[in-house]
């Protein structure tokens, strides 16, 4: 059993959760993800671990779907049944020169660890995030106390400038910034667009992929992906790829095995989708 | 044994074996003739005086009868259902002659039930606990778990690290529950408890805490008995579209996840109406049979050898056809092609024919020309094998492995290149059975006992 500290909306459907597991908290690194199961009867699901403090740690979710919105009936002071990593390779992160990194919905709150590492490792960082709306745009405070150079777009221009992030990064390409890499996380479309439009400027792009997974160590084979000719397993091999080798219409597909019976089971319940 | 019928059992995830009587146990311990030199136990990999706890059964005293196990097998409830008996025990049985071996799996299972169901024994059982060192064992599938118990009565503290949410490894997520009950491997697991075996779920040893870790914990030796986590796929096109999976992952989804009874559970599966399982092995027959109790209208298991040479138990290919699971034998899958949704459409297979003799002596499938033929399939359950789980051996790479990225070991003691660390099981070449990886979890309990004495 683990103790959840906190659980609180952090904006429309997204929510942030704090749990106790000194452990993990202890290894975990930027881009590493844990398993989490709530109780007896509920499923494994991944969540990319947003940040710790040594003995807790902070993951961000968006109710997509059952486990989803049972997260958000935990309180403080509950427990959730099963905690365990960290998985997956952490992100490595060296002195590059200039580093984009790219995050899109609660993909910025995955982002947050990764910018944060890149920039202590002395990187000159430039964040790019981007939401639908300004409710959406999380982790916002938390990215502009890194202390490097944040720029915000949103679909509809409530905050930030109107458009995608792809927009920006192009704008910054074009505009001669010298960029060593690109990481992106975020929706399936919205890391393969920014692949490709990094490909052509051959400018190293890594993106981390979200995949379905059943128990995140390499066992079940879910989580595959074609990366350039092989097929990965991004629980054991990721979950950060090349963005420029990933099969983005395969990840795309495969994330919508389950939909008619998460629909269904939404449905019985009463969550409505 | 009684069985239900396979028009009822296919509709449901119920034990398929029923199990012998009491009547029937003591009329089949009646035949049994006390070899001296009994065969059954030289065949037997953790060599269970079989004729001794035949013996006790032919006297009504089943508490002895499952001392005599015990003294051997910490899982006689899980051996009596899923041991290759007719390769071991009942292979080796002298009523061989007369085509009528001893049912000695059917007589294991009846007292190691017998015990489960008087719960009052297994408590009785104290924890052990009276050396100082600590032991850990990384795993806790049939090998793990062996070790762990034969060490907690030779007194060692034992830790066993396990990186699921429940103890059992291959035991839970693997095979199903129609035949081996999940609440039967949780009954053993909670035996080895009230032995002293602590269980740490949870916890994966080469992520949470890696092997150098446990040493500096104070742990003096570890077992790996990581497993054989890592599905093989055959690599040809289309086999990442939706409703392919791995056997590992049905099984998975299923076994350890009980999809079946989504959504009451959490999980789901998503298995459609007429399946394609490729491979000969009881993991073949375990998905195809899970398969058909998804709800599946046709299932037909694809292999390209004849059933001849197929890994499979003859029960299980047996129990698997009269379930209705259709055979197609000396065909090979070459292309699996999906809907605009990316989801299976068909197989396209090719016709074998078996030639000369291979490396491992079966007759060599080779391709007909011409022969290509589709399958109308939207399920495919890819069941040809794995590697060993690869999370704690990228970890430590200071450890010897051989080209198949199995943990190299000294077949004596199980002990690995690295002082103090033993592995067995599936992590390691040849134990592909769960008494062979329980006969490996024993050897290597003895090796670390004698490596502590001397040690200390």
């Amino acid at each position: 059993m683990f103790d959840v500290l906190r659980n609180e909306k952090i904006a429309p459907n997204i929510f942030k959760m704090i749990i106790n597991a000194p452990l993990l908290a202890a290894k975990a690194k930027a881009g590493q993800f844990m398993m989490i199961r709530i109780d007896d009867k509920g499923e494994r699901i991944p969540l990319t671990i947003a940040d710790t403090d040594g003995k807790n740690i902070t993951i961000v979710y968006q109710v997509a779907g059952v486990t989803t919105h049972r997260l958000t009936e935990k309180k403080a002071g509950e427990t959730v049944s099963d905690v365990v990593g960290p998985l997956g390779h952490a992100t490595d992160v060296r002195k590059i020169g200039t580093v984009c990194c790219v995050g899109g919905g609660v993909g910025i709150a995955e982002l947050y660890p990764v910018a944060k590492a890149y920039k202590s490792a002395g990187n000159d960082v430039i964040i790019i995030i981007g939401a639908r709306n300004k409710e959406l745009l999380i982790f916002k405070k938390e990215l502009a106390d890194l202390g490097a150079q944040l720029l915000v777009a949103t679909d509809d221009g409530s905050d930030g400038e109107k458009g995608f992030v792809s927009g920006i990064l192009k704008r910054l390409i074009d505009s001669g910034r010298n960029i060593g890499l690109v990481y992106a996380v975020g929706p399936g479309v919205m890391m393969e667009v920014i692949s490709n439009l990094t490909k052509p400027y051959g400018i190293k792009t890594l993106v981390s992929l979200n995949t379905v997974l059943v128990d995140g160590t390499g066992m079940c084979g879910s989580c595959r992906i074609q990366v350039g000719n092989e097929t990965k397993f991004a629980c054991v091999d990721g979950p950060e790829f090349d963005g420029h080798l990933v099969n983005f219409k395969e990840l795309k597909a495969r994330q919508s095995l389950f939909k008619e019976q998460e629909k269904h089971a939404c449905k019985i319940r009463g969550i409505l989708q | 044994m009684k069985k239900q019928t396979p028009d009822e059992r296919k509709k449901n995830f119920n034990e398929v074996a029923f199990g012998l009587s009491e009547e029937e146990a003591l009329k089949e311990s009646s035949r049994c003739i006390s070899c001296k030199k009994a065969k059954c136990s030289m065949n037997c990999p953790v060599e269970i005086d079989i004729p001794g706890f035949i013996s006790a059964i032919k006297n009504k005293d089943f508490g002895k009868a499952i001392r005599i196990i015990k003294e051997k097998n910490n899982l006689p409830g899980v051996c009596g259902r899923v041991c290759p008996q007719e390769n071991q025990c009942e292979g080796a049985c002298i009523l061989n002659a007369k085509k009528a071996p001893i049912n000695i799996g059917g007589l294991e299972r009846f007292v190691a039930d017998w015990e489960l169901r008087n719960t009052a024994s297994a408590a009785n059982h104290r924890p052990l606990a009276s050396k100082q060192a600590k032991v850990a064992v990384i795993g806790s599938g049939p090998a793990g778990l062996t070790c762990a118990g034969d060490l907690a009565r030779m007194g060692y503290r034992v830790t066993v690290f396990e990186a699921l949410h429940v103890a059992g490894g291959v035991l839970m997520y693997g095979i199903p529950e129609f035949r081996l009950p999940k609440e039967i491997v949780q009954k053993e697991v909670r035996y080895l408890e009230s032995l002293g075996v602590e269980i740490k779920t949870n916890f994966i040893v080469g992520k949470t805490s890696l092997l150098k870790d446990l040493f500096e914990q104070g742990y003096k030796a570890v077992f790996a008995g990581t497993g054989a986590g890592l599905p093989s796929f055959m690599k040809i096109p289309g086999e990442n579209l939706n409703r392919v999976y791995s056997s590992n992952e049905l099984l998975t989804r299923v076994n350890l996840m009980k999809a079946y009874l989504f959504p009451e559970y959490d999980t789901p599966v998503n298995i459609g109406k007429k399946v394609a399982v490729i491979g000969g092995g009881n993991t073949a027959m375990d998905s195809a049979r899970v398969s058909l109790r998804l709800g599946a209208e046709k299932v037909y298991i694809v292999y390209r050898r004849t059933e001849n040479e197929m890994p499979a138990r003859k029960e299980e290919r047996e129990n698997a056809k009269e379930e209705g699971v259709e055979f197609r034998m000396l065909t090979l899958p070459v292309k699996i092609s999906g809907d605009e949704n990316g989801f299976v459409k068909s197989m396209e297979c090719v016709k074998m024919e078996l030639g000369e003799p291979d490396d491992s002596g079966r007759r060599r499938p080779v391709a007909i020309k011409g022969s290509e033929f589709t399958m109308d399939v939207d399920t495919v359950i890819v069941a040809v094998g794995q590697s060993p789980n690869p999370v704690f051996l990228k970890a430590t790479p200071e450890l010897a492995l051989d080209k198949w990225s199995k943990i190299i070991i000294d077949p004596k003691t199980q002990a690995s290149n690295i002082k103090g660390v033993y592995a067995g099981g599936d992590a390691t070449e040849g134990d592909d059975t769960v008494i062979a990886a329980m006969g490996a979890g024993k050897r290597a309990a003895k090796a670390i006992s004698e490596y502590l004495k001397n040690e200390n």
